[in-house]
């Protein structure tokens, strides 16, 4: 289940996630417990989101990009 | 143990940290740190499509539940493809009504089942054996079991380690054989004349000095 998919588009938990980080939720932690979804799963998406640029990190704190706004 | 290069592999050890990995799985590509602040049950299998394997898989999935109340994470694995995972796990469902839950790493290179010594070729050359790793928080090793090809694993005594293990963690003491939550636990032997001294006076049930047990 990653959080995007082959046409590079987020998929369904891809836009979960870019709807925490758009509620201002900006730290792995936070993202998981608005997201309802477990550490491992947001680690390893938002790291998928920012390898395909809809959110960038800087510090361990999570933002989205234009791509990423874009996208909700 | 040799590796396929002919390189010495060394089996992870209890207490060790967890060797860390970047492997394809039918959640993603994801890494074993991908799971810290979280305890982790990462457990390899034979290969999809068998019966054993089959039993195994619904028995992980029906103790999720209670493994999520724990904090805990399942990781399963196995040489097989993606594509053979994604379908074996629908066939569960579809024949079962079980729906499997958690990641499944496609280990078709051998990657990640030699860093943690998955595969006894005394048991098989191409396939993993029933390994078990416990690993914690901290992505420390704190148990490993090895079944072979032919023996389930037993759920019971899974969730039985685990709640051991953060009894142990939480309250610094060990626990006996057989024990269950809400069992007396032990109290850690005193290190000293003075402790032992002292022990037999602190309310404890002691058979001796260096057995005593405490409720919680």
């Amino acid at each position: 289940m990653p959080c995007v998919s082959p046409d590079g588009k987020p998929s369904e938990s891809g836009v979960k996630m870019l709807g925490s980080v758009s509620a201002g939720k900006t730290s792995v932690e936070d993202i998981a417990a608005a997201s309802g979804m477990p550490l491992f799963r947001v680690r390893s998406g938002l790291r998928e989101l920012a390898e395909a640029g809809y959110v960038a990190e800087q510090d361990g704190r999570y933002s989205l990009t234009d791509l990423g706004r874009a996208a909700l | 143990m040799e590796g396929e290069m002919g390189q010495v592999v060394s089996m992870p050890k209890l207490g060790e940290k967890a060797p860390e990995f970047d492997a394809l799985t039918t959640f993603g590509t994801l890494k074993l740190s991908d799971f810290k602040g979280s305890w982790v049950i990462m457990f390899s299998h034979p290969a999809d499509f068998t019966p054993v394997c089959t039993t195994e898989f619904m028995a992980f999935a029906k103790i999720q539940p209670e493994l999520k109340k724990r904090g805990v994470e399942l990781l399963g694995l196995s040489v097989d493809s993606i594509t053979s995972h994604i379908a074996w796990a629908r066939n569960i469902e579809e024949k079962t009504g079980v729906k499997i839950n958690f990641p499944i790493i496609a280990d078709l290179n051998k990657e990640v089942s030699a860093k943690f010594g998955m595969v006894h070729p005394g048991q098989s050359k191409t396939e993993t054996v029933r390994a078990v790793f416990v690993i914690d928080a901290n992505q420390v090793i704190r148990l490993i079991l090895y079944y072979p090809l032919t023996t389930g694993r037993n759920m019971d005594e899974i969730l039985r380690v685990v709640d051991a293990l953060q009894t142990s963690d939480a309250n610094g003491v060990a626990t006996p054989a057989n024990w269950r939550p809400g069992d007396m636990v032990i109290v850690p032997p005193p290190k000293t004349q003075e402790m032992a001294d002292a022990r037999m006076k602190q309310g404890f049930e002691c058979v001796d000095w260096y057995f005593c047990k405490k409720k919680l």
